[in-house]
């Protein structure tokens, strides 16, 4: 039964903007740190689905060369990130967004 | 052709790399790494901190050589692309690329006194500070959106521990994460722009961009106008735009006074040389799409970064808030797209960074140990107990309000200029309403440091060192503003050559 559904791009594209969404969106609600840190990563990947997606719907490589650079960047920033965040954490055993609040706003 | 097969083809046709296109870059990164492996294998502590200093140093130096290379190939021969297309080499980059080393240079003078007082001596800030460079750098010629994500890349993280890199103060690491979550946030939604856009047009090269957007016509533009708009949200998030300013004032406020002095005028020439770029120049076609979206930002910016400043008491987050409406008196340039417009923005930029790096720079100072001194209070009576850093602030504050005979007045005389040329009056009328009340931001301070002591404790009164480093870095800076001042036609011209030949590549399409 599922065998005969056609799987289009925009399948893809569609799941990636809903994964975009949700990463924003959590981003925005959850006052974790490491889970905010895991909404970017989600919309990291989002943009990467989207960019192989295009890829394949256009046959052009550049979009799937572009994934591996993203990645990279991914792990640079997770790199950075953790760190800061780990610092902090040393400070004050606890990674709450809200109670990070010395600086007004 | 599978996508296997052209990957295997694509394989054998390596793209030539043109060393001179990327020397700058190259050279600011070999010397960081330079710094950083110094750091690894030298013992002896002292002379690591001396000699990654002059190794930061004589690597920007080197870099601005290489840029005047540069130039010179590019006004003899004319702008070119190179490394497959993935970089410009041309005016437009050449000039961004000046403003970037200018603000570097005079970055790395004036931090040297400051970790010396701060007890924060660390090889790594240096590397670090040339590895934003680099990205800054590669910004202002990347010819690809994925060179212009890479690049912005490279110039946060880096920016990211620089903001934090003041271990013992609570606020520096709280901006630190902050500057993190809100810039990765910002770059998440700009390469999911480019996603857009790349399915949009097939192509993430802004010449192919242009090109296969002037040859077709678009029946269905809903995913390419969705990615212009998230590209321009990303980028606005790096110039702190309004409504994307959010994270400035704090991370202003809490990060080490010379990254901010560094960071304030670099970051925004590298992300307005993108916008200019993608926008004015890729997306050239679609200005009736694009141009509200900017003008929105643009008075947006200046409304709220004018009066939120009004409000503030302490003096970095006075000057953040400022910032966000110099980065709306820039977007007026951006808005209007023509030459002109452009000439003006690339001139704003260079003005810009000037006045806010010498601003930064005396804060720094009056700051004293702990870099926490920074409430208006703090400034009362400055002048008496330092009339020399008081002028300075003053001669910084009133261009940055732009007063006559300084750098700000023709950066805003100009932009204005293009505005009212192009019929854009609405938005001239909202800048000049913004920098009456910037103005009174301005004055709210230098009335503070001339106040007379009687006034009230005179808080300013115990006098501080200024070293040599930051007082050298002070008076180019404050000769810049002075020179852009009374002889703007200088660095006019050298904006308006850039964008000619920025035009000019853009058409060509090698």
């Amino acid at each position: 039964m599922i065998a005969a559904l056609d799987i289009t791009p925009t399948y893809y594209l569609v799941v990636a903007a809903a994964l975009f969404t949700i990463g924003g969106v959590g981003l925005l609600v959850r006052r974790n740190t490491l889970v905010m840190f895991m909404c970017i990563e989600l919309m990291l990947n989002a943009a990467n689905l989207t960019f192989v997606t295009f890829a394949k719907a256009l046959d052009d490589i550049g979009g799937q060369v572009i994934v591996f650079f993203t990645l990279v960047v991914a792990a640079a920033e997770v790199a950075v990130g953790l760190a800061i965040i780990v610092a902090i954490f040393r400070r004050r055993q606890d990674v709450t967004a809200d109670d990070v609040s010395a600086l007004r706003g | 052709m599978t996508v296997l097969a052209q990957a295997l083809d694509a394989a054998v046709d390596t793209p030539r790399v043109d060393w001179l296109a990327i020397a700058p870059e190259t050279v600011l990164f070999g010397a960081a790494v330079a710094i950083v492996l110094g750091r690894a294998l030298a013992r002896r502590r002292p002379l690591v901190d001396e000699a990654s200093f002059l190794t930061a140093l004589v690597g920007v130096v080197a870099a601005g050589v290489f840029t005047f290379v540069q130039w010179v190939v590019v006004d003899g021969d004319g702008p070119y692309q190179a490394i497959a297309g993935m970089v410009a080499v041309d005016g437009f980059a050449v000039f961004v690329r000046t403003v970037v080393l200018i603000a570097t240079f005079l970055g790395l003078l004036l931090s040297a006194g400051y970790l010396r007082r701060e007890g924060l001596e660390a090889p790594e800030y240096h590397a670090l500070m040339l590895c934003s460079a680099t990205g800054m750098m590669l910004m202002a010629s990347a010819n690809d959106l994925i060179v212009v994500f890479l690049a912005l890349e490279i110039l946060s993280i880096a920016l990211y521990v620089l903001v934090a890199f003041d271990r013992r103060r609570v606020t520096s690491q709280e901006a630190g994460l902050k500057y993190f979550l809100l810039g990765s946030f910002s770059s998440a939604v700009l390469l999911y722009g480019i996603a857009l856009v790349y399915g949009g047009t097939g192509t993430t090269n802004l010449t192919r961009i242009a090109r296969f957007l002037a040859g077709t016509t678009l029946l269905e533009e809903g995913v390419l106008l969705t990615g212009l708009v998230l590209m321009l949200v990303g980028l606005g998030f790096k110039v702190a735009a309004a409504p994307f300013h959010m994270w400035a004032p704090d991370v202003y406020q809490g990060s080490p006074t010379p990254v901010v002095s560094f960071m304030g005028g670099a970051t925004k020439a590298a992300a307005f040389a993108a916008i200019l770029r993608v926008y004015a120049g890729a997306f050239e076609l679609y200005r009736v799409d694009w141009r509200p979206a900017v003008w929105a930002l643009a008075v947006l910016s200046l409304v709220v970064g004018s009066v939120a400043a009004l409000v503030q008491t302490d003096v970095k987050r006075m000057l953040a808030y400022s910032s966000v409406a110099h980065a709306g008196y820039v977007l007026i340039g951006v808005q209007v797209g023509n030459e002109a417009g452009t000439t003006a923005a690339l001139y704003y930029v260079m003005a810009y960074t000037l006045m806010v790096f010498g601003a930064f720079a005396v804060v720094t100072v009056v700051g004293r140990r702990g870099d926490r001194r920074h409430e208006l209070a703090d400034y009362r009576g400055l002048a008496g107990a330092q009339p020399v850093l008081a002028a300075l602030l003053t001669l910084f504050l009133l261009a940055q309000a732009g007063v006559p005979l300084t750098g700000g007045f023709v950066a805003k005389l100009s932009v204005f200029d293009a505005a009212v040329d192009a019929g854009q009056y609405w938005l001239a009328l909202v800048g000049m309403l913004a920098a009456a009340v910037s103005a009174f931001v301005y004055l709210r301070i230098v009335l503070a440091m001339y106040a007379p002591e009687d006034d009230g404790p005179a808080v300013a009164a115990r006098p501080v060192r200024v070293d040599l480093a930051a007082a050298v870095a002070l008076a180019i800076a404050a000769a810049g503003v002075l020179f852009l001042g009374l002889l703007p036609d200088v660095v006019l011209d050298f904006a308006r050559d850039a964008t000619q030949l920025l035009a000019a590549g853009g058409r060509a399409g090698a």
